[in-house]
């Protein structure tokens, strides 16, 4: 029998690791024969931990699992979910980059390649770069770190550029609030980036390349250290990448707790050794990025979807999406919310589906007030504008962005004029301090809400020109997209900003 | 308050400087592995360092001072990192975070007087669906309530 414990860090948060012990315990004390596997998770973090039991019959549910319910786990009288794959949360999701997490051992490259693992990067190895470049284009793939610039056309520019290094800079800094798909992923089913990152080198002609990956995420540091020498040992990394005769190698390495450095100027900065200082652009990262050499920066979500793209061919990822957004969205749902975890499924779902029939609506059970969509540079999108679908040209007419697709539910509670200063005081925080709009306007937007609280009644319109001066004013969307939450959550819930001014009067 | 650490010797940290001297862009991935080993970036490395990669002190220091990881001082015995971001602030870790500094008597980034806890402020955790975040010397913990907190201080010796 083998039982599947979760060692993703969300699981472990809430006690994965001391159940696993318990079953471990439990079975060699009844003297049965268990075999216990870490796995990812499947992204249904409301139910983790979720433990799977599989007795050859394929694996069945339960979830949460606490260390009081191991016994009966064991006995078979735990009341269960059913076979996973029959779960409502698993049948509606369009499973490509998530495909294997949560399924495999992480760490196990058998199983990985019996899930589909490397064949892409097999295929790959038979093709030149510019098809390997024309299929990622093909495709349709925009970058899921926050811009939605096209794959291809990235790649294609480095490709064109003659150079005796270049580099593949995979960005895993994911400092966004509600977003956890590249821990998700990294944790769960590390080899398929490492395989996306090898493709994007055979395709460019870059031999070396880097993960920058936050600090604040030391279970996905450790998978993803172990993940790369395993693919070294197994001639997947190295000076024949699966036998093509071309070479990859690549490293981790480890940010140092600044926001700022997922931008990806500031994050070549910080690899290079230097304070995290955003650059002018241009010269784009892609002719002169990591040391000058011409570089490939992309979000792990980006790079791990790569792989399934030459698995299964660019048409069929193609195929799912709306408009301009192709493929699918690896939408992280989180804050106040009855049900949250990732959902991948194709561009186009509303929000309000995802919130509300997906998600289930709040946790608390009070009605939804606002989502914060796209991290903390994303606008709070009322639940008016809850028809907007999943898409990216969608959003921007909506007045919001996807960025990294988490979604922050909020319910009737909270305080939009607190939310707004806290987008302020972030960013004033997080700043790289290039640019005053940014650096001063951002204490200045703290002072300037605080006054609002207080009943100053022209300090509203102070804050809008303040706003505008961080727009126009700012070189990255640090101080450029703060505005963003500040506005929207001042145009569509005035009476937060109204409420302390009306006490005063 | 803060203990004055005892200055490594040279040796020990050129040693591990050098070690890291092969990779490209290797300052980060020192002043990480000095802070592994000491709790903190001893000052005494700094001018080994500043020679070893033929920076300036000037320069050396633009880039610690830079980032919220690395400290100048060695921490509290234990450092408990509580998530302020959007994710967890719906879920009541404001309020949560609140009640920890009130119970310690300190501000964000303060260490007991007992030298127990440092408490730190953190712009997530990646546990955003299982809010409110925390992590205690580098374990997670998330659906955090008030209880569960008091109990975590408590066992860090707060
Ligand atoms: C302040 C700021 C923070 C950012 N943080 C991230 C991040 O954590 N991860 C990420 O992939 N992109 C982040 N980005 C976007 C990157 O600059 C860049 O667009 C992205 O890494 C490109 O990869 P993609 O094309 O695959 O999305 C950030 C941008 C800004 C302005
Ligand atoms: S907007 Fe802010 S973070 Fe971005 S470059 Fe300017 S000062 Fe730095
Ligand atoms: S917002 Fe707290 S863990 Fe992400």
């Amino acid at each position: 029998m083998r039982i599947y414990v979760p060692g993703d860090s969300a699981a472990r948060s809430v006690g994965a690791d001391k159940v696993a012990v318990a079953i471990a315990v439990e079975a060699a004390a009844r003297g049965m024969d268990v075999q216990i596997v870490r796995n990812g998770t499947r992204g249904m973090i409301w139910l983790e931990p979720l433990v799977e039991i599989d007795r050859g019959q394929g694996r069945e549910a339960f979830g949460p699992v606490a260390v009081e319910d191991v016994s009966a786990l064991l006995d078979g009288t735990l009341v269960g979910l059913g076979p996973t794959d029959d779960l409502d949360w698993m049948k509606r999701q369009t499973r490509l980059t998530f495909a294997r997490c949560g399924v495999i051992d992480p760490l196990s490259l058998a199983d990985y390649e019996a899930h589909g693992g490397l064949s892409g990067l097999r295929r790959a190895a038979g093709m030149t770069g510019v098809e390997i470049v024309e299929e990622v284009t093909a495709s349709g793939l925009r970058g899921r770190g926050g811009a939605g610039f096209p794959t291809g056309i990235k790649w294609k520019t480095v490709l064109g550029a003659e150079a005796p290094q270049k580099y593949i800079v995979c960005n895993a800094d994911e400092g966004d609030s509600g977003t956890f798909a590249d821990r998700m992923i990294m944790e769960g089913d590390p080899f398929t980036l490492i395989e996306g990152m090898a493709i994007a080198g055979l395709g460019v002609g870059a031999t070396r390349g880097y993960v920058y990956l936050r600090s604040e995420y030391p279970d996905a540091i450790e998978v993803m250290n172990a993940a790369v020498r395993i693919a070294r040992d197994a001639g997947v990394l190295g000076a024949d990448v699966v036998g093509s005769g071309r070479a990859f190698d690549m490293e981790i390495r480890v940010g140092a707790g600044a926001y700022v450095c997922g931008e990806e100027t500031s994050l070549l900065n910080s690899l290079e050794g230097k304070r995290g200082v955003v650059r002018a652009k241009p010269p784009l990262p892609a002719l002169e990025g990591l040391f000058g050499r011409p570089t490939v920066v992309n979000n792990v979500i980006s790079l791990a979807t790569v792989p399934v793209i030459f698995e299964k061919g660019a048409q069929h990822y193609a195929d799912f999406g709306l408009g301009r957004s192709r493929g699918t969205a690896t939408l992280q749902i989180a804050g106040n919310v009855a049900r949250g975890g990732l959902f991948e499924t194709a561009f186009g779902i509303s929000l309000g589906e995802v919130v509300n029939d997906i998600g289930g609506g709040t946790a608390s059970g009070r009605p939804v007030k606002a989502v914060q969509v796209g991290g903390p540079l994303g606008a709070y999108m009322p639940v008016s504008k809850f028809d907007t679908p999943m898409g990216y040209e969608e959003f921007d007419q909506n007045g919001g962005l996807i960025g990294h697709a988490g979604l922050v539910v909020f319910d009737d509670s909270a305080d939009m004029l607190k939310m707004a200063r806290f987008a302020m005081e972030f960013c004033a925080v997080e700043s790289c301090g290039k640019c005053t709009p940014c650096r001063i306007g951002a204490v200045r937007g703290v002072e300037t809400i605080d006054r609002i609280a207080q009943g100053d009644a022209g300090a509203a319109a102070l804050l809008t020109d303040l706003c505008e001066t961080m727009k126009d004013g700012s070189l990255c969307a640090l101080g450029g997209f703060t505005p963003f939450p500040v506005m929207s959550a001042l145009t569509h819930f005035p009476d937060d900003f109204a409420t302390a001014k009306e006490a005063a009067e | 308050m803060t203990r004055m650490p005892v200055a490594p010797p040279d040796a020990d940290l050129r040693a591990l400087i050098d070690a890291h001297l092969h990779l490209e862009g290797p300052l980060l991935p020192i002043l990480h592995a000095l802070q592994e080993a000491y709790g903190h970036v001893p000052e005494a490395a700094r001018p080994l360092i500043a020679e070893a990669l033929n920076i300036s002190r000037a320069e050396l220091h633009g880039v610690i001072s830079f980032y919220h990881d690395f400290r100048e001082v060695p921490a509290g015995r234990h450092v408990v990192k509580i998530c302020r971001a959007e994710a967890c602030q719906a879920v009541g870790g404001t309020s949560l975070a609140d009640a920890a500094l009130d119970r310690l008597g300190v501000g964000w980034h303060g260490t007991t007087a007992n030298g127990a806890v440092t408490i730190e402020p953190v712009y997530c955790l990646g546990l955003c669906a299982c809010g409110p975040a925390a992590m205690v010397d580098g374990q997670v913990v998330g659906r955090l309530d008030a209880a569960r907190l008091d109990a975590l201080l408590t066992e860090a010796g707060a």
